[in-house]
């Protein structure tokens, strides 16, 4: 049957055209074809993959950011506790310091009152006793002549006087 | 047996060949109708397959329908001898 | 959204209710065009018929010498044989409808009836009741294999579609790849090279990559891109009704047959050792039951190229009979009943066998590239791979 019987003449030329076909299209169209459009695709997906690689850095940056804002918060929370204990420190320095100089000076002053004091009872004493002989000379010069009975009696008004 | 046979394909070949391509009709048709049937299934159930299930559909129909086209060359065969 | 799924729903009901109708049409139809013509050649009254225009579908379907236009205007075209020994003889058509009328052969040794040319050696003519010439000079020349060693290779009608195809195809793509070099790979495609690109895209992206693999696909992307035009620019052309197309090209057996014996070389020559293990000496049974698998799979690798062949050409075949047959329809309700109004009901039907013929060539030049790298794929697909897939499957 003529309708499934290859003829020969067609199986020719259509071999004949396919392989021309085939071989210029393949060199002249296929080939620059396909390798614009992987041009094409290489950079889409290139600018696809830069875009990635910008979000990615713009995030880390983000991070980094972050991790920089908490880094300088916890500095800062470091240096204001610091700040804080270093203030309480002097002030409790200042505060024992002064605390020792006022215990000093008290310390200071009740000594030099006693001194004072016992330099003043010395003192009286002494004034006392000048004091004494001076009254008991005038008593006596006044009232006695004789020198005996004046001894006796100040040694009695010395033995009255007490001294504290 | 061969004189018969001649004859019944001389004289029976166009019978046979009308035979032959009805039924193939009714195999496509089924076939076909069945593809059609489960891809309106398919689709009725994911909507969003529409183009994937449409695409599938069509190849297979022209599977089956290769299938009754065969057929078709043979009844044309027949019909010539 | 819900308009969108509708109209989608639409055209999908369309689509069935189309390609139902086809399968049902193309096998009662086809008992038509045989009967037709009949009566115009035998009877006399419908002689005038075939002087204005004889409707033979199965002559429009087979190949011819001239490239018919209307009537009895033909291009004519050169007609090519080579004779070993003697050369060439080449001559135009237009000598075939001229026979010597007193021994009725054409430069003393052809013999041309109904599209089929003879050679007759001797002069004498001898003619049988089928009117072929009979004796042991005579042989037909459009065979392979006949008798006599001649070679026509002529450019018929489908040889004139073919190289015309040939030539559209490089103008196409040559063009489309100079688009290319001078809008540089920056700018965004345009125009017919931006339609191309798709197409080539989906060649290479749906039907490429994932039969044959993102590995080996480069290599065989040139040959499924060319016969995936090739196929589609040639059943395209089919459909145009008049002169440089029409021809019926890829719904000739040579075409396919060319197409699917490359692809099965394709198999042959590229099939990797797991592709040929696996069909020759199939792993893990016994000798009987490797001898009969080899057979039985040596039988699958050649019948699916076998299938391809008949798939292309019945269906594009068949679109031609159809829309033929529908046409011819008008003539014989005319003939037999009277009156032109079913000339409407015909036009209108035909007009939608182009539309779903259109649909159709695509259809067959996607699935014949798609068989094609499937087969392809399986043959150069590695062992290991498919191990890997087993392993990831379980």
């Amino acid at each position: 049957m003529e309708l499934l019987n290859p003829s020969f003449g067609l199986v020719f030329w259509m071999l004949i055209s396919f392989f021309v076909l085939l071989l210029i299209l393949r060199k002249y169209a296929w080939k620059p074809i396909l390798n614009s459009v992987k041009k094409r695709e290489d950079s889409i997906t290139e600018a696809l993959n830069s875009a990635k690689e910008a979000e990615k850095k713009l995030a880390t940056l983000k991070s980094e950011n972050e991790a920089i804002m908490a880094e300088t918060k916890k500095q800062r929370d470091i240096i204001l506790k610091e700040a804080r204990e270093a203030k309480e420190k002097i002030i409790n320095e200042a505060k024992t310091a002064a605390q020792e100089e006022a215990n000093r000076l008290t310390i200071a002053a009740r000594e030099n009152i006693n001194n004072e004091k016992m330099k003043a009872v010395t003192e009286l004493r002494n004034q006392v006793a000048l004091l004494s002989v001076e009254i008991a000379e005038k008593i006596l010069k006044e009232k006695m002549g004789d020198s005996a009975k004046q001894t006796e009696v100040m040694e009695n008004i010395l033995k009255e006087v007490t001294l504290n | 047996m061969s004189n018969l046979l001649n004859i019944l394909l001389e004289s029976w070949g166009p019978l046979g060949a009308g035979i032959g391509a009805g039924l193939a009709a009714v195999g496509a048709g089924i076939g076909v109708g069945l593809i059609g049937g489960k891809a309106a299934e398919g689709i009725a159930r994911q909507p969003e397959a529409l183009n994937a299930i449409r695409g599938t559909a069509i190849i297979f129909a022209a599977f089956v329908e290769g299938v009754a086209l065969f057929a078709a060359v043979i009844a044309l065969l027949a019909m010539g001898s | 959204m819900d308009r969108i799924n509708l109209k989608n729903r639409i055209l999908t009901a369309v689509f069935w209710v189309f390609l139902g109708a086809f399968s049902a049409f193309a096998q009662h139809s086809d008992p038509n065009p045989h009967s037709e013509p009949t009566p115009t050649e035998e009877t006399g009254e419908h002689k005038e018929h075939s002087k204005e225009g004889k409707f033979d579908v199965m002559h429009h379907i087979a190949d011819d010498y001239s490239f018919p236009l209307a009537g009895d205007y033909y291009v004519w075209l050169p007609l090519i044989i080579f004779e070993p020994g003697k050369g060439f003889d080449v001559f135009l058509s237009k000598e075939l409808h001229n026979p010597d009328p007193t021994t009725g052969l054409i430069r003393g040794k052809y013999y041309y009836n109904h599209g089929k040319l003879f050679i007759v050696e001797g002069g004498h003519l001898q003619l049988d009741d089928k009117g072929h010439p009979i004796g042991k000079h005579s042989a037909k020349l459009t065979d392979i294999g006949s008798s006599h060693v001649f070679y026509d290779i002529s450019i018929t009608k489908n040889t004139f579609g073919l190289l015309l195809s040939v030539v559209l195809l490089l103008v196409i793509f040559i063009s489309v790849a100079r688009a290319y070099k001078k809008r540089g790979t920056d700018t965004a495609p345009r125009g017919l090279q931006n339609a191309m690109e798709s197409i080539i895209l989906f060649v290479k992206n749906d039907i490429a990559i994932p039969f044959i693999g993102e590995k080996k696909y480069a290599k065989f992307l040139p040959y499924l891109l060319t016969i995936f035009f090739f196929i589609w620019i040639n059943n395209l052309l089919g459909l145009i009704p008049i002169f440089p197309g029409g021809a019926n090209v890829s719904g000739n057996i040579a075409f396919t047959f060319v197409l699917a014996t490359l692809s099965l070389l394709l198999v042959f020559i590229f099939g990797k050792k797991h592709f040929w293990g696996h069909i020759l000496w199939y792993p893990g049974v016994n000798v009987p039951l490797k001898i009969f698998l080899a057979v039985l799979e040596l039988v699958s690798v050649v019948s699916k190229p076998f299938a391809l062949m008949i798939r292309l050409f019945a269906n594009i075949t068949a679109g031609h009979i159809l829309i033929m047959s529908i046409i011819g329809m008008t003539f014989m309700v005319k003939s037999l009943i009277g009156g032109v109004s079913i000339g409407i009901v015909t036009s209108l039907f035909s007009a939608l066998m182009f539309v779903l013929e259109l649909l159709v060539g695509a259809i067959q030049a996607y699935i014949f590239t798609l068989l094609t790298a499937q087969m392809i794929g399986a043959a150069v697909e590695e062992g290991h791979e498919e191990h890997k897939e087993h392993a990831a499957a379980h």
